[in-house]
């Protein structure tokens, strides 16, 4: 595969959120500000990316029976990196995304590209896969948050864009809709697949 | 944090549902809710995991982390404690009990990466709970995991000869019914505000 199949294959045709159902705990979480979901896509591109390129590169030299370990810690480790840097530069949104940046670790996508694609491929096709599948991540949870803050708010990235005589649905902030706009994501999605493959 | 363990617990259960306000253990709760017998295995195996490892990581928190100072590192020891204590649990449960190992046993290394687990720790810190409080907490939130995939369970069985739009099957027709389920929920949350 060239580099940019690469990179289009993990963005779009094996994307994690509506492909693979993969990671949607955060997908949901964070959604309701376009801010905070874009500063924790940011966080998953960079731990994906590195985390990708570091398993790829020590993919010669781990046991087979341990490596899921080696892989979560290598994870984890990054994922400190990122909480620190919020911590120290964002406080504000460090304390809105609370548990949720730490939570990346546990996020199936990390773990699902580290087996699929890094544990058998090269070091810096592995950066490639992770920043393909980290933008696809990222591009849903703007699309879910844009709807939320929307309609939730009237804004979008904070800057109230509908006027005074929005009405807010308070529905929007709450968690139902997110399941509910995901599940009419996945929806589209898949309508569009099963037409594109009759 | 001046909540009773008690209400704490309820709380956990309905009003702030680990999984259907907080969205974590989503994962599991997806791929493993096509069967009743399978959700309430691996519900079982939450519960008690749960409860145990935030025990543990408030033990390890406070009487670890703090003194040494080392608090930053809390990710990778919470992960480490977790993927232990389950490895333990699996090594235990196969040598004593073989049939229960044969229901639960597949259902165990699944738990290390259900994020209910972690963020349970993670929340218990934020929140600054105390040791029973804890406990309570993740007590609480494993029983409420498992009403919530038990429910899904329940209805993805009833859906099976139903017809449903073909882009929207799997995936996608459970979230919308785990969307209102989480209306549903909404209906608890006047009786106690735990944040």
């Amino acid at each position: 595969m060239t580099k940019k199949e690469i990179f289009v294959n993990a963005a779009f045709r094996e994307n994690s959120v509506w492909r693979q159902i993969l990671g949607i705990c955060s997908a949901l979480a964070v959604t309701n500000l376009m801010l905070n979901s874009l500063i924790l896509g940011l966080g998953v591109i960079f731990t994906l990316t590195l985390a990708n390129f570091t398993i790829s590169l020590i993919r010669n030299w781990t046991p087979r029976s341990v490596r899921m370990m080696i892989q979560t810690l290598i994870i984890a480790s990054y994922v400190i990196i990122v909480d620190i840097f919020l911590k120290a530069n964002l406080p504000e949104i460090s304390k809105q995304l609370g548990p949720y940046v730490g939570l990346i670790i546990t996020n199936c996508i990390l773990m699902g590209r580290a087996e699929a694609f890094a544990s058998q491929n090269k070091p810096f096709d592995s950066m490639i896969d992770g920043i393909g599948a980290g933008l696809g991540y990222t591009l849903v949870l703007l699309v879910i948050s844009f709807v939320r803050e929307l309609f939730g708010f009237g804004s979008i990235f904070g800057l109230r864009i509908l006027g005074d005589w929005w009405i807010s649905w308070s529905i929007m902030v709450m968690a139902p809709s997110a399941f509910f706009l995901l599940a009419l994501l996945i929806w589209a999605i898949n309508t569009y697949y099963y037409k594109a493959k009759a | 944090m001046d909540i009773s363990a008690f209400v704490l617990f309820w709380a956990a259960i309905f009003t702030s549902n680990i999984l259907l306000t907080n969205f974590l253990g989503m994962c599991s709760y997806l791929s493993v809710s096509r069967e009743i017998d399978s959700a309430m295995g691996l519900g079982l195996a939450v519960i008690f995991v749960l409860t145990i490892t935030s025990a543990l990581n408030w033990v390890v928190y406070h009487y670890l982390l703090v003194p040494f100072g080392i608090v930053y590192l809390q990710y990778i020891i919470f992960i480490v404690v977790i993927a232990a204590f389950v490895q333990f649990l699996e090594l235990l449960i196969e040598r004593y009990a073989p049939a229960l190992y044969y229901s639960l046993g597949i259902f165990l290394p699944l738990i290390t990466v259900n994020c209910a687990i972690l963020g349970v720790s993670l929340f218990m810190v934020i929140r600054s709970y105390s040791f029973i409080q804890s406990v309570a907490f993740g007590a609480g939130s494993g029983i409420g995991w498992l009403l919530a995939i038990l429910m899904l369970a329940g209805l993805r069985r009833k859906l099976k000869e139903k017809l449903i739009p073909i882009g929207l099957r799997g995936a996608g027709i459970s979230l919308i019914i785990t969307g209102i389920m989480a209306l549903g929920f909404i209906g608890f949350s006047g009786i106690v505000q735990v944040q």
